[in-house]
Parts: structure tokens; C-alpha cells; sequence
């Protein structure tokens, strides 16, 4: 991170995919949560409005998310998100290690980024599991609480929704915590607004 | 000893012939009526021409002999509760203005069927519209056909059936023209488009009754009877969707379904039959999440901590 040249690593498409996700992501967390949490107290939003956000943003994130896979499948693209097992502990202990203290003593960052390398060790498979794992599983949930005449409605006295909307509302939980860690993680550059400018002007 | 085994034997027979003649009388006199009245045709024999004739019953004069044998009143034998000159037919033309028992002739005041509190639903039921509108002519038999009555609500452990059960009454007749003209000037409503501003409309019909929405929930009744002019109807999806849910104190409440909960929080969720997003937190995992959430928030936390104090 210390090279003062300047490298263009997100072109404009991605950008707007990001950018797409983003926004489609923060509406579902917080119609998501007024609605798994509404009183008539407090208000975030009205329930209606809630469900017709939630189902809107719904559909855009999973178009999105369909798009990133093609994409995944098709261009060169994928590369960033080839999963290399050997070695891979290590890897990851050592970029945790720069987390914990090697950044704080000034050490250089293990695995800078290049253009070949756009993510980090620890970035690349925390990617990988949610694009791989928790958004498919919460976009296969959330169609089938988009049409419960789909899900089966019990095997064996298992209610298919019940189980459906736990497991929807658990990797949405947990989708939550990689957004709060993926803002945090950005804002480890330096300056720590710099991850921020360049995920919106394309050049890091 | 060889004639009193003869007696005995004689006795038993007797004994056993005259329980078939018995249970058989029941029957046929039921019978005797259903052979007409469960078919689309009947045969009469006619004494002028001196023939047979097979005839077209009227359609809504056929009834559903399954319904009936789980009806509360099959033990009944139809001319309980008609007039035995129906015995003959054709049927005397007189017998059409006969005036029938309504639920309340039999069971108001009779403490034997206290637990169903039929008078104070016969008080509800008259403050409520269908009253205000055409009054007596609106009986509980509108509602209640009293050949199939079933108490779903306290027999049934499936929360579909007993929604199903109950919302096929309304639908009987607020969805056909007929019926419903027999009460109202006015064509009906279409119930699809007076509810459009509900998502999910078919999968909500199949998971609530309309009483939950058109009535208010009266804790001390098991089915609330009082239905309101549309303007007080429930259109608050919170109302539902919260965990203070409505139907925690109706459909929710009966003890065959009860019962079933309170069994621990996975078996809960394994077992439920319904699920309304916004009433149900699983504690544990609530728990879990906070407990999640909170280490998240700490670790940044202490981590930005070092990084100002490291600058
Ligand atoms: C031979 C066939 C036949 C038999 C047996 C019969 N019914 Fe009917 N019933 C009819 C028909 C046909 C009608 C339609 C009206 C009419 O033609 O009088 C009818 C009409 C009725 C009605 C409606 C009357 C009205 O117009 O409101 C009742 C109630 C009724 N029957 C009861 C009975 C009962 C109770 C029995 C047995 C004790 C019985 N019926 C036996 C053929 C029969
Ligand atoms: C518990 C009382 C009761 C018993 C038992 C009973 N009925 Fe009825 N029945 C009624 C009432 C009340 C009505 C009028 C319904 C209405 O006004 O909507 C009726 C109406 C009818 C009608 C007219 C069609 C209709 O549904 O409105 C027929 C036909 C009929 N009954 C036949 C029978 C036959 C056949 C039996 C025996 C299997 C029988 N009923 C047993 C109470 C009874
Ligand atoms: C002709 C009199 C009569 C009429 C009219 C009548 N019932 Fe009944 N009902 C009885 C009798 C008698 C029993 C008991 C039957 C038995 O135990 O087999 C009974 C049983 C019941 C039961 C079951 C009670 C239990 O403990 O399981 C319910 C519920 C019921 N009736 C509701 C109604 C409703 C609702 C109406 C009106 C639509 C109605 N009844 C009309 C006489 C009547
Ligand atoms: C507008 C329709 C409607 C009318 C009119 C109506 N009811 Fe009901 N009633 C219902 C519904 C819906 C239920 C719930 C059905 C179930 O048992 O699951 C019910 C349930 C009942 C029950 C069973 C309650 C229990 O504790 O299990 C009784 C008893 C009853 N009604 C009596 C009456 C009497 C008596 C009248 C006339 C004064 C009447 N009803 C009029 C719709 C109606
Ligand atoms: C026998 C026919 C019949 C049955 C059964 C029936 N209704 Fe009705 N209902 C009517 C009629 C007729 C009106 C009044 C229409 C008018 O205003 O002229 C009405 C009015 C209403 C209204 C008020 C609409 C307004 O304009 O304010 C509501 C709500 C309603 N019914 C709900 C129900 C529910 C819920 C049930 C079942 C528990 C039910 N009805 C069963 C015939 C019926
Ligand atoms: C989620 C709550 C809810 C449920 C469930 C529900 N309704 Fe309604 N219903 C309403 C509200 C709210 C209105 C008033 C709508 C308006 O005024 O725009 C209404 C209006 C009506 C009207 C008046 C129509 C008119 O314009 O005159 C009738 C009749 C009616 N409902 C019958 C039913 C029947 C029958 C069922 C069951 C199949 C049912 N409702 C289920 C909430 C509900
Ligand atoms: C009378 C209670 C009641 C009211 C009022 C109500 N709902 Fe529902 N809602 C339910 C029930 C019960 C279910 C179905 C639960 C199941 O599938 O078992 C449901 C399901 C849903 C679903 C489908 C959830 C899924 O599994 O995909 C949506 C969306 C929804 N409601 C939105 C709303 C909105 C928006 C409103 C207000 C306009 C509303 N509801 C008002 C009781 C209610």
C-alpha cells in the first residue's frame, strides 16, 4: 500500500454492480430488520412499505448476484476468486496476524494489492463464502418466501416455512456482520477514506 | 338344561335381531329421506300415469351424507328437527313455511352446552352488520348449516382446516350471487379486489380467517361474532405481524393448538405449523445474534483504539 503509483483496478461496470449491490443490500438490512421486528411503538418503516422495499430490493440483489456469477463463470474475472487450499491456513493466519499487530508496527502488508492480486487472502474467502454460500442460500430462501405455495408445506409436521424464513433471516443475520466488517476493513486504508474514493472513481 | 341352553340361545338371537331391527330404524327413516335427498335424481311413482318417473332433485336441496355423519347433530334423525309429514312425498306444500329450530330454541339457556356460551354469542351476533342489515332474517343457520356443524375450532389441531372451515361459511355466500341476494339488494363485493391492498392475498385467506380481521377479539369468547361495518376492519398489518400478534389471543389461542407449543425452541420451529414474520423471535438465537453483533462492534472497537493510539 505504501507505492504511490496508481493503479485503475475497479472499471466503471464494477463499479455500478458495487455500487447496484450496495444500495439493494443496506435497503434489504433495514426493511429486513423493521420487519422481523415491527411494534407499534417504534416505526422504522411502515410494514407494507417494508415488504414492498424488501421484495423490490429482493429481486434487483439476486439479478445482481445472477449477474456476478455469469460473469464469475465466463470471464477472466473468476480468477479472483479461484480457491488455491494449499498453503491456505497459513495465508490466512499471516494476513490476520498484519490485522492484529503487524499493521500497528508498520509492517508491510503480506499480500499487496496488484493487479493479479485485487484481494487479500482473508478478503478473498470471506468473499467466497458469502457470494458462494450465504447470498445463494438467501436468495433460494427468499424466493421461496416470495411464493410459499412453493416450498413444501410440511414433511413431517416441518412446517417449510417456518424453517424457511429462520434460516432467511439467520444468513441475512449474518450477511449483516460481513457488511459491518467489510465497511470497517475499508476503512483501513490510508487515508482511511482512501478504499472509499476508489471504489467510486475506479483508481487505487 | 338342553331347552334352558335353547332359551338362552333363543334370547340371544332375539336380543340380537331386535338391536339390528333397532339400530336399522335409525337408519333406514334417515335413509328413507337421503335416497332422494343425496342424488341429482329421485324416483317417484306416479299414481296417475302408473309409471315410475325419474325426476331432477333440486340441487341445493341435496345434501352431503360425509358432512353430515361428522356433523354435531348426526345422531339426528331428520324428522327431529323437520316435520314427519315429510315422510310422504310429494311433501305438503304447507311444510315450505314451516318454521325451523334455531340453534339458540335448543341450546340457549341449557348449561349442559355452557362452555360454548351460545347466548352471549347470540348477543355478539346481534350487535354485529349481518344483524343490522336484514335483522332476524339472518339466522345462525346463514353461517352454521345445521345438517354439517362442526366445532373446527375446538376440535381441529390443524390451523389450515380450522381457517379453511371457517372462511368457506363467509365465502358461501359472500362469493355467490345467489346467496347473497337472498339478504341484500346489492350485487357482492369482489372480495379479490376490496382486498387488493393485501400482498399475498391467497396465502393470507388460507392462514387467517376473515373474522380475525372483521371482528374484535373478544378473550372471554372462543369465536369472536361480532363483525363490523368494513371501516373498522383490521387493515394494520403490525396489528398481526408483530410479536404481540393478534392472533395470539384468537386463532392462535385454542388449546388443541396450543398445546402443541411451549416444547422447547428448535422443536418449535420444527413443528409450527405457521409462520408470521414479525411474531416469532426464537430467543436463543436472538441471543446468539446479540451476542455476535456485540463482539463484531467491540473487536472494531479495540482495533480502532490501537490504530489512533499506533498513529
Ligand atoms: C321421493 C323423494 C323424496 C323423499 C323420500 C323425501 N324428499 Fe324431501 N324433497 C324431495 C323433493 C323433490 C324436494 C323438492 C321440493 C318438492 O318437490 O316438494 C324435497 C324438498 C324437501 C325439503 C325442502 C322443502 C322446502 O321447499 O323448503 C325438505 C326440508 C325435505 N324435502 C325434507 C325431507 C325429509 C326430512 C325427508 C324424509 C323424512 C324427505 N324430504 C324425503 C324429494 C323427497
Ligand atoms: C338439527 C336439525 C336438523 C336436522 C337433524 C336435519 N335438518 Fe334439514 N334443515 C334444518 C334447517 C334449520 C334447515 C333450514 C336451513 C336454512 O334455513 O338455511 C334445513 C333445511 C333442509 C333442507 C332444505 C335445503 C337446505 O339445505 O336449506 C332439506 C332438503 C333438508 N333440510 C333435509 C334434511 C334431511 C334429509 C335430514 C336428515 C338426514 C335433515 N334435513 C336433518 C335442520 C335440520
Ligand atoms: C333441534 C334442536 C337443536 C338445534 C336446532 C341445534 N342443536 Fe346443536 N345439539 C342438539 C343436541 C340434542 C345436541 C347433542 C347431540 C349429541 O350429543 O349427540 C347438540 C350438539 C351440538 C354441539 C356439540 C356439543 C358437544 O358437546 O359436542 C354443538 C357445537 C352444537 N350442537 C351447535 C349447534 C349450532 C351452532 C346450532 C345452530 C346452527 C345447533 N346446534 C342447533 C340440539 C340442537
Ligand atoms: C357470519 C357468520 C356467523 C354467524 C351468523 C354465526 N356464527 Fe357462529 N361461528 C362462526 C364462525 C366463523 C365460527 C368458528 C367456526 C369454528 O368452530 O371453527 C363460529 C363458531 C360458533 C360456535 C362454536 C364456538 C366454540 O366455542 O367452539 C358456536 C357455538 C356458534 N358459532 C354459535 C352461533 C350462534 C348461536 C349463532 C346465531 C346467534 C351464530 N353462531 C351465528 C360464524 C358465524
Ligand atoms: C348468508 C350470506 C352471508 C354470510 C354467510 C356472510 N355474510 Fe357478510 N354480508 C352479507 C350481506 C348481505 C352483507 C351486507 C351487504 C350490504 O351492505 O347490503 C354483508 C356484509 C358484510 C360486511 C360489511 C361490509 C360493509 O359494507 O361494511 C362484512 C365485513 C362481512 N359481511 C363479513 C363477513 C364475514 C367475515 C363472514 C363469515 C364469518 C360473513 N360476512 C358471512 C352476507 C353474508
Ligand atoms: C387482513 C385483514 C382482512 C382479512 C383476512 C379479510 N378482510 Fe375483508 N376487509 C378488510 C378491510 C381492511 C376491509 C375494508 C377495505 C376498504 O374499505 O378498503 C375489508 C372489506 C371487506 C368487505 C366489504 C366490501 C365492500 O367494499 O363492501 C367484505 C364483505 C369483506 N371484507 C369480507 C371478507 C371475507 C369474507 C374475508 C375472508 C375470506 C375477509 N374479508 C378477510 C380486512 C380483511
Ligand atoms: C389478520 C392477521 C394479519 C394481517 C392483518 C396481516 N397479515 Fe400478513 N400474514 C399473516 C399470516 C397468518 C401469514 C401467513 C403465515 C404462514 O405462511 O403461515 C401472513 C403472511 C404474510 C406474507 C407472506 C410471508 C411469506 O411467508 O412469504 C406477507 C408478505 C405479509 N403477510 C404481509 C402483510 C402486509 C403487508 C400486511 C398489511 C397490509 C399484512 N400482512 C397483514 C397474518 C396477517
Amino acid at each position: 500500500m505504501a507505492s504511490m503509483e496508481k493503479l485503475y483496478l475497479y472499471p466503471l461496470w464494477l463499479r455500478i454492480w458495487h455500487g447496484v449491490n450496495a444500495l439493494g443490500i443496506v435497503v434489504l438490512i433495514v426493511s429486513g430488520i423493521s420487519m422481523q421486528y415491527p411494534s407499534t411503538k417504534f416505526t422504522m418503516l411502515d410494514f407494507g412499505t417494508a415488504v414492498n422495499m424488501h421484495n423490490i430490493a429482493g429481486v434487483i440483489v439476486s439479478f445482481s448476484f445472477l449477474l456476478f456469477f455469469l460473469g464469475n463463470m465466463f470471464t477472466k474475472n473468476r480468477k479472483f476468486y479461484r480457491i488455491k487450499p494449499k498453503g491456505l491456513r497459513k495465508r490466512l493466519v499471516k494476513q490476520a496476524k498484519y490485522y492484529i499487530h503487524g499493521m500497528f508496527n508498520d509492517s508491510e502488508a503480506p499480500f499487496p494489492i496488484s493487479e493479479k492480486r485485487k484481494f487479500n487472502p482473508l478478503q478473498k474467502y470471506s468473499y467466497v463464502a458469502v457470494m458462494y454460500f450465504f447470498v445463494p442460500v438467501i436468495i433460494i430462501t427468499g424466493i421461496a418466501l416470495l411464493f410459499p405455495e412453493l416450498i413444501i408445506e410440511e414433511i413431517y409436521a416441518v412446517s417449510g416455512v417456518m424453517i424457511t424464513a429462520v434460516l432467511h433471516g439467520t444468513v441475512g443475520f449474518l450477511i449483516f456482520i460481513f457488511l459491518l466488517i467489510h465497511l470497517y476493513v475499508a476503512s483501513l486504508g490510508k487515508p482511511p477514506l482512501k478504499n472509499f474514493k476508489s471504489i467510486i472513481n475506479g483508481w487505487h | 338344561m338342553f331347552s334352558q341352553i335353547r332359551k338362552l340361545v333363543i334370547i340371544f338371537i332375539l336380543g340380537f335381531v331386535c338391536l339390528q331391527v333397532q339400530s336399522q330404524t335409525i337408519a333406514s327413516e334417515n335413509r328413507q329421506c337421503l335416497k332422494c335427498h343425496t342424488s341429482q335424481t329421485f324416483t317417484i311413482y306416479n299414481e296417475w300415469t302408473e309409471l315410475n318417473e325419474k325426476r331432477l332433485m333440486n340441487p341445493f336441496y341435496i345434501l352431503d351424507t360425509v358432512q353430515l355423519k361428522t356433523g354435531v347433530h348426526h345422531t339426528f334423525k331428520c324428522i327431529d328437527c323437520h316435520s314427519y309429514e315429510y315422510e310422504t312425498y310429494p311433501h305438503n306444500g304447507e311444510l315450505k313455511l314451516e318454521p325451523l329450530m334455531t340453534c339458540i330454541d335448543c341450546h340457549g339457556g341449557d348449561d349442559t352446552y355452557a362452555s360454548f356460551q351460545f347466548d352471549r354469542i347470540e348477543e355478539e351476533f346481534q350487535k354485529s352488520i349481518h344483524y343490522e342489515i336484514s335483522e332476524d332474517r339472518f339466522t345462525c343457520s346463514k353461517c352454521h348449516n345445521q345438517h354439517y356443524y362442526k366445532a373446527t375450532a375446538r376440535s381441529s389441531n390443524s390451523i389450515k382446516e380450522i381457517v379453511e372451515y371457517s372462511n368457506n361459511m363467509c365465502l358461501s355466500c359472500h362469493n355467490s350471487m345467489i346467496e347473497y341476494q337472498l339478504m341484500s339488494e346489492n350485487t357482492n363485493p369482489q372480495l379479490v379486489q376490496v382486498h387488493e391492498w393485501l400482498p399475498n392475498q391467497e396465502l393470507h385467506f388460507e392462514h387467517v380467517r376473515c373474522i380475525e380481521c372483521h371482528t374484535v377479539v373478544e378473550d372471554s369468547l372462543m369465536v369472536s361474532h361480532n363483525i363490523h361495518g368494513k371501516t373498522l376492519a383490521t387493515k394494520n398489518c403490525i396489528e398481526c405481524h408483530s410479536t404481540n400478534s393478534l392472533l395470539q389471543s384468537s386463532l392462535y389461542k385454542y388449546q388443541n393448538i396450543s398445546s402443541r407449543s411451549g416444547e422447547g425452541a428448535i422443536k418449535n420451529i420444527l413443528s409450527n405449523q405457521h409462520y408470521v414474520i414479525g411474531t416469532y423471535q426464537t430467543q436463543s438465537l436472538q441471543y446468539m445474534f446479540l451476542i455476535i453483533l456485540i463482539g463484531t462492534i467491540a473487536g472494531m472497537v479495540v482495533h480502532t483504539i490501537f490504530r489512533i493510539i499506533k498513529k
